[in-house]
């Protein structure tokens, strides 16, 4: 045991300056009543800059504090980037919709950074404890978040669906992290990869179990095949910035510790776990795929789209290298720009002061409103894998490292999967260039969400010209995984 | 008789399965859920508990403690979430959370 020591208050640093703010805010806030709701928003979203930069400038070799529980390391400092980038986007998008909603209520930004805390914590976990404690941090801002539309009765059932299952799912998460600590008589990741190092032959079944309980937990949160069922529901029913921030910051947190946690401290039983990740992947690829195809509602597509995006991702994982861990960062970072600037299009699609989320909304879009069709063919296209977009190029590193390690057949099932995926994005192209076309939607109150179109879409077109330094950085990360 | 682990193994995954069959089984009432996701808390707790007096190591009963503070902040989340879905729908039956689907 070692004295708490002001190193390691320097290493949660950006974590503590969150907490802190956070909760200065939300007495600000309360204090301030209804007023509070702009100016919380713009000091929220400079303090999630700080905490980038803070994040940035700290130390990226691998270091822990708190006798082990918490880890800094390239990863963590990856993972956290993107998050804190889905965060600030996740204000910048919700600020004139909540407006234009009635729902204009300073807690948005306090819950959002909360979560933020909560994927932050669970990015550094390096504890079973310290995972669970991150993990509720986060869902638990998210459940209230679902709701935050308390007067619609869509809004309120998505909280209601996502808490029901969002307790399941740590339940289980938590059962299995019992069983691991009675099978190997610690929590802390370190000690777990000894105890495990040290024994021989096969691992002992209830090791197993517990492993397969706490993937389960981790896939619920990722919205992976056969525990996605929470998805299409609360991705329609929550207010459609929160979708937003929903379906990039918390999947890519819930996906890097999924990482974390299988290839730090059971690295050695990559053998076993390899097995449900290849099963989870191909079944999320499927259902993404086959149950868009009938969707009418975008939120609702965007949902299987998403299940079918961490299928993809969840390839590279399987593969267990360093290269597939960093394919799976670089599709991940492709995935939240892309479909940040898809979420922004959908909060633009409001008509006479309403929003409306049909596809058949969008028809001959481009006689009305020329820019952000363009926006959004790129972002199909992107999403679809059609090269030279950004996302043909996650998909080929994804699809590269799977081969690399021997699993061509899973590639093979990625590739179909995609083509079929490619039929309903290709859909939402069609209905905006060729359709008849529908009344225009009104002219968004400010200029913030056609600059997010125009910035994600110029680096979903732009990242083929110099994807040196995302992918770079990307395999620096993964190697401190190993 | 002798009690011995295996004993409060036994309870705890019993305690357990009641829980998700509580979840997935239950067609009344939403109040039922939450209960339910208690009862699987509490079977994680009598693991962990078990687990640290067998093992004689502290780290189990450390992580009980955090995971009875946590499940009273859910249990309280959940039932504010339970009430503003009652305010707009007028009842907590699970049968009448079917607003979306597909």
């Amino acid at each position: 045991m070692q004295e708490l020591s002001l190193s390691d208050l320097g290493l949660a640093l950006p974590e503590l300056f969150l907490a802190c703010l956070g909760m200065v805010l939300l007495v600000y806030g309360a204090f301030r009543g209804a007023r509070a709701a702009g100016e919380v928003a713009v000091i929220g979203s400079l303090a999630l800059v700080l905490v980038g930069i803070l994040v940035l400038t700290g130390s990226v070799e691998r270091s822990t504090a708190f006798n082990g529980l918490f880890v800094v390391d390239a990863f963590a400092v990856f993972v956290k980037i993107l998050i804190l980038l889905g965060a600030v986007l996740g204000i910048v998008l919700a600020a004139n919709y909540l407006k234009a909603e009635g729902i204009q209520r300073f807690e948005y930004v306090i819950l959002l950074m909360f979560a933020t805390l909560g994927m932050m914590m669970m990015v550094s976990a390096n504890d079973l404890i310290a995972l669970y404690i991150g993990l509720e941090t986060q869902s638990l801002a998210l459940y209230v978040m679902a709701a935050f539309h308390r007067d619609t009765l869509r809004s309120s059932e998505a909280g209601l669906k996502y808490f029901v299952l969002g307790a399941l799912s740590s339940g289980m998460l938590l059962y299995g992290a019992s069983m691991i600590y009675g099978y190997t008589g610690a929590t802390g990741f370190a000690e777990i990869a000894q105890h495990l190092e040290a024994t021989e032959g096969p691992a002992a079944v209830g090791l197993i179990v517990g492993i397969v309980f706490v993937a389960a937990g981790l896939a619920f949160k990722t919205s992976a095949v056969p525990f996605h069922m929470w998805t299409p529901d609360v991705y329609e029913g929550a207010p459609t910035p929160v979708t937003a921030f929903f379906s990039v910051a918390p999947k890519v947190a819930a996906i890097a510790l999924f990482m974390r946690v299988l290839a730090d401290p059971f690295g050695e039983l990559v053998h076993d776990w390899r097995q449900i990740i290849i099963a989870i992947s191909v079944g999320s690829m499927v259902l993404g795929a086959f149950a868009a195809i009938n969707q009418t509602n975008i939120k609702r597509l965007m949902a299987y789209s998403s299940i079918g995006h961490v299928g993809y991702a969840l390839i590279g994982f399987a593969a267990g290298t360093p290269e597939g861990i960093s394919s799976v960062l670089v599709y991940m970072a492709i995935y939240l720009v892309t479909n940040v600037g898809t979420f922004a299009v959908i909060i633009a699609m409001r008509r006479r002061g309403r929003a409306v989320e049909d596809i058949a909304d969008l028809a001959g879009l481009q006689h009305r409103q020329r820019g952000m069709t363009i926006a959004l063919t790129i972002f199909m296209f992107s999403m679809a894998g059609i090269p030279p977009m950004a996302g043909f190029i996650g998909k080929l590193v994804v699809f590269g490292a799977a081969i690399d390690a021997g699993l061509t057949l899973l590639a093979i099932i990625g590739v179909l999967a995609s083509v079929v995926s490619a039929f309903y994005y290709l859909r939402i192209v069609k209905v905006m260039w060729f359709d008849e076309a529908a009344e225009p939607f009104d002219k968004p109150a400010d200029s913030s969400l056609g600059t997010v179109m125009f910035v994600s879409a110029l680096l979903t077109v732009l990242f083929v010209a110099y994807p040196a330094p995302l992918i770079d950085s990307a395999a620096i990360a993964a190697d401190a995984l190993f | 008789m002798e009690i011995g682990l295996g004993h409060y193994l036994t309870v705890a995954a019993i305690l357990f399965t009641l829980g998700i069959f509580g979840i997935f089984l239950n067609r009344k009432n939403v109040i039922i859920i939450l209960m339910s996701v208690e009862l699987i808390l509490l079977a994680v707790n009598i693991n962990l508990v078990a687990f640290s007096t067998f093992l004689g190591n502290l780290v189990g009963q450390v992580f009980a403690l955090f995971v009875l503070t946590v499940a009273a902040a859910e249990a309280a989340i959940g039932l504010a979430i339970l009430v503003i879905y009652f305010r707009n729908r007028g009842s907590i039956s699970v049968e009448d959370i079917n607003m979306m689907k597909g």
